[in-house]
């Protein structure tokens, strides 16, 4: 087939986003060009003001060199500018003269720094702040002469500020408003800021409008520049003066070939202008009313833009919720969303202006909207995750202002700031689960040319198992790459298969009675034809969550350790827990057990944490004989499932016991085996408030009290500790099993996979759970219900293995 | 070396999106994969990573994730899907009449992987 004809007009960061996604998922349908008006390959625009603060030279923010573009048969034209576009005959034509023809056409012109219209606009040393040639005019500037002036306070009149004084300027910054950055922070933090900056030596002339520039020829009109006039009279001194007071989009070219803009090239969700053969990202767009200047929202234009360039018609671009940072280094600062507040927002404010600490949350109806963080920013990312996610933050609301590591959920490792990350030596680990140093992550994204965490996550494993260390990876990826990276903007999606979340899925098989894997990826419309072994888990357990006894299990869509009904283990060998009714046991079990130890030669047998016998190093052939010597029930020990019901003594024996704690966790456990949910289940009864079993970090922990039993939930004793929270009180050993089973019930019907109960509650808010389950008696008896017609001829995978659809050819092996 | 075709089990004595490892004497298994389009695949059964027994893993396209770590084997080549790196060793299959074959010599054949 012949080639397609794809012409880029502009070399910058979303452009070639773009075309490196497009070589992705398509790169044999068009032959490319590509015309830049900058006589320089595609570099990190974001990352000049480290160039100019002579922290990185050009040669480091180099993203794809000429050789990149030859590599993937790009024909590119540098330093040339396209002066027009004939839609008609579907060419372009730059200035020079040459031509390229067009079937598709993607503008990628970017913006223009906006340029005051006074007086003296256009004398020597008035530049703006843009690219690499006013990097380097600033640079030499910044040798020969003493007097800067920065018009504009925002985020990268102060980047270039900063890194002119950081070449032995003299700098004044110029600003109209009363505080330094109005667009990302309030009064107080750029209050803030200011001092800090002041404190490096820069000046600042706030609430000032500039009348003119002033030239060194003698009627003051031209020559060099000499110094800047204000509108009440005042002038200082100037041999160099910046600008850069925000940017235009560049539409130029657009508007003279007839496509309809309006501060942008108006795109719609799949990035095509008016005329659909021509597309447009990155700055100079306008979609639905916004352009943004931000590099995470124009890579998220990039991935869309691909997809519909690659005739794959899926992905629409929305928009994005963005959040700032400044790239000054040692300066920490961090915002995003509505930070401002207003009417019906509610604030909560952290100020320590001696320390240099301030932070503010603005909340609307317990929902994260805005944030503004000086000083520490390390849980910037985590308020900008709950921000985008419109999570409820009711049940945190307390402790909210303390950062993650501090409210229960998964934390970061050590509160560590921006600078901190930076400062970290290479050999330093920065995950534990992985393994993971600072030094390979950091190589990764300069050889690799990573931007986001989840890049970084692929290419590293770095946070990629217990998340923990999220919030250190991005400050390494901020650091290293250049500010402004951020996750996704949108709720996250399943998997690569699926741009559907979790929610969707779980919603959209309810609704439509889905009943198999098959039927969910044709109706959701999975890219991949049986999926991944990320979606295809997660989707039979919805399943057969959501239609017991009618969706049928699918054991080839099961992690091993569910299809073998034992845990793998490192060398390939399989563990054996026996079920062990509330942990007690009897001389005949015990005897089994050894028996079988001897005959199958088992080299190790360890007493588990959940009062429980683990069996190690069995061979997956041995499985089905050795499930038979020992004659117990199975103990899902390698499921996602209900794992133990940990009991102390109780009123039986212990002399300060006063509920009969084992015989509760026996019903408990008799109750809800074999009770499969989106996350291992773990259940603990003690029968007096000394919790023996250690009740306070289970899923559902049961405290027996004189008057009955407490019950606690959404405990959690794994990768970061959890108190269970107290969910009610009841009289009868009935009532506690009926508690118990309506709220994990209730887990399971609304819980994603993988998620544990601690951090479904805290999706979902306590008070909605209790809502569902303790005060609405129907509801609870309904719950309950549905979980017993669930577990109703549930068999046990051991011992019932026809029943449990368990795949006996896996224990046979072939030979030759 | 001619290929001595050797007849290992009908297709359908493997699950679909499944496997079965193939013993070998002294050598480590081979694991047959299934896709759901009746291809059949095999493989070194040790993931390039840390030795995983691929044959447990989900199988899913015509890729399978080790057991043990995720690590996503393409099955065509034996090899891992980026960013990881590394490849386990692949053999010749043929499947006739809806019977597997494996190459005798090949599987007999002394690998450096096998060590």
């Amino acid at each position: 087939m012949k080639k397609l004809k794809l012409v880029m007009v502009g070399n910058g960061m979303a452009g070639v986003r773009t075309l490196e996604e497009l070589l992705k998922i398509a790169p044999d349908i068009y032959e490319i060009t590509v015309f830049g008006a900058e006589p320089y390959a595609n570099y990190n625009r974001i990352l000049l003001s480290p160039v100019l603060a002579g922290e990185q030279t050009v040669k480091d923010i180099m993203l794809n060199d000429v050789d990149w573009y030859q590599e993937n048969g790009i024909t590119l034209h540098l330093g040339k500018k396209i002066a027009k576009i004939d839609r008609s005959k579907r060419i372009v034509i730059a200035e020079d003269g040459t031509t390229a023809e067009y079937d598709r056409l993607l503008l990628a012109t970017g913006s223009n720094p906006f340029i005051l219209p006074v007086p003296g606009k256009d004398l020597q040393g008035v530049i703006s702040y843009r690219d690499i040639q006013d990097t380097n005019a600033m640079i030499d500037a910044a040798r020969q002469y003493k007097h800067a002036v920065v018009i504009g306070g925002g985020l990268l009149g102060l980047e270039a500020a900063n890194g002119l004084k950081l070449r032995g300027m003299d700098v004044t910054v110029v600003h109209l408003p009363n505080w330094l950055m109005e667009r990302q922070l309030d009064p107080t933090a750029g209050k803030m800021l200011q001092k800090s900056l002041e404190d490096r030596g820069l000046k600042f002339l706030l609430e000032k409008n500039t009348k003119e520039l002033i030239g060194d020829a003698d009627d003051g009109k031209g020559g060099r520049v000499k110094a800047v006039r204000f509108t009440d009279g005042l002038e200082v001194p100037a041999d160099l003066v910046v600008m850069a007071v925000g940017i235009r989009p560049n539409t130029t070219l657009a508007e003279s070939a007839g496509l309809y803009c309006n501060r942008g090239i108006v795109v719609n969700d799949t990035m095509q202008t008016y005329d659909p053969r021509v597309y447009a990202v990155g700055e100079c767009v306008n979609h639905r009313g916004t352009a943004y200047g931000l590099v995470a929202p124009l890579f998220e234009m990039a991935k869309v833009c691909a997809n519909h360039l690659g005739n794959f018609g899926i992905g629409r671009y929305q928009g994005s919720v963005t959040s700032t940072k400044l790239k000054v280094t040692g300066i920490d600062l961090f915002s995003a969303g509505e930070f401002m507040g207003g009417e019906g927002a509610e604030e909560i404010v952290l100020s320590d202006p001696i320390g240099g600490v301030y932070k503010k949350l603005v909340l609307k109806d317990d929902k994260l909207v805005g944030a503004c963080l000086y000083g520490d920013t390390v849980d910037g990312s985590w308020y900008f995750k709950l921000l985008r996610e419109g999570r409820n933050v009711g049940e945190i609301r307390d402790t909210l202002m303390f950062g993650e590591s501090n409210t229960g959920r998964p934390g970061d490792t050590g509160h560590e700031g921006f600078t901190k990350a930076a400062a970290m030596p290479d050999d330093a680990e920065v995950c534990g689960c992985n393994g993971v140093c600072k030094g390979t992550i950091v190589k990764a994204i300069k050889e690799k040319g990573l931007f986001t965490l989840e890049d970084v996550r692929k290419h590293t494993k770095a946070s990629a198992s217990c998340g923990s260390c999220t919030g250190l990876v991005e400050q390494i990826v901020m650091a290293t790459a250049g500010g402004d990276f951020s996750a996704s903007p949108k709720a996250k999606p399943m998997c690569g298969c699926t741009d559907h979340t979790h929610q969707e899925v779980r919603a959209a098989i309810k609704a439509n009675k889905l009943l198999t894997i098959p039927q969910v990826m044709q109706f959701m419309e999975w890219r991949a034809p049986n999926g991944c072994s990320s979606c295809r888990p997660a989707l039979n357990y919805y399943l057969i969550s959501t239609w017991p006894h009618e969706a049928k299990d699918d054991p080839q869509s099961r992690f091993i350790n569910e299809r073998a009904h034992a845990n793998i283990q490192k060398d390939g060998t399989y563990s054996v827990v026996p079920r062990m009714w509330g942990g007690e046991t009897t001389a005949d079990e015990l005897r089994r057990i050894a028996d079988t130890v001897d005959k199958f030669k088992i080299p190790t047998v360890k007493v588990t944490g959940g009062q429980r016998i683990d069996l190690l190093g069995v061979k997956k052939e041995d499985l089905p004989a050795v499930w038979q010597s020992l004659g117990m029930p199975s103990g899902h020990a390698y499921a996602k499932a209900l794992r133990t019901v940990k009991t102390c003594v109780g009123s039986e024996w212990c002399r300060f016991g006063t509920q009969d704690s084992t015989l509760m966790g026996k019903q408990l456990e008799r109750a809800l085996w074999r009770m499969y949910a989106p996350h291992k289940v773990k259940l603990a009864v003690s029968g007096c408030p000394r919790n023996c079993a250690e009740a306070g970090i289970k899923d559902v922990g049961v405290i027996g009290v004189d008057s009955g039993w407490e019950i606690y939930v959404a405990g959690n004793g794994g990768i970061k500790t959890e108190v269970a929270e107290f969910f009610v009180k009841v009289k009868t050993h009935e009532e506690v099993l009926e508690y118990s089973g309506a709220f994990l019930q209730l887990y399971r019907e609304e819980g994603w996979y993988l998620e544990r109960t601690v951090h479904y509650v805290a999706r979902v808010g306590l008070d909605y759970v209790k809502k569902r389950v303790v005060e609405d008696a129907g509801n609870r008896k309904a719950l309950y219900e549905r979980l017993l017609f669930s577990l109703d001829g549930e068999p046990d995978p051991w011992h019932e293995r026809k029943q449990a659809l368990v795949d006996e050819r896996q224990f046979a092996p072939l030979t030759v | 070396m001619q290929p001595v075709w050797k007849s290992i089990c009908a297709v359908d004595d493997i699950p679909v999106l499944g496997a079965r490892v193939v013993k070998r004497s002294g050598q480590h298994d081979v694991a047959v994969f299934r896709n759901d389009a009746d291809q059949v695949f095999a493989l070194l059964d040790r993931c390039p990573h840390k030795g995983g027994p691929l044959s447990q893993g989900i199988v899913y396209g015509e890729r399978v994730a080790c057991p043990l770590h995720n690590w996503n084997i393409e099955l065509q080549s034996g090899c891992a899907a980026a960013p990881d790196e590394g490849c386990t060793q692949k053999f010749s299959v043929k499947v006739e009449d809806g019977k597997v074959y494996l190459d005798v010599n090949e599987l007999m054949g002394q690998t450096a992987e096998a060590a």
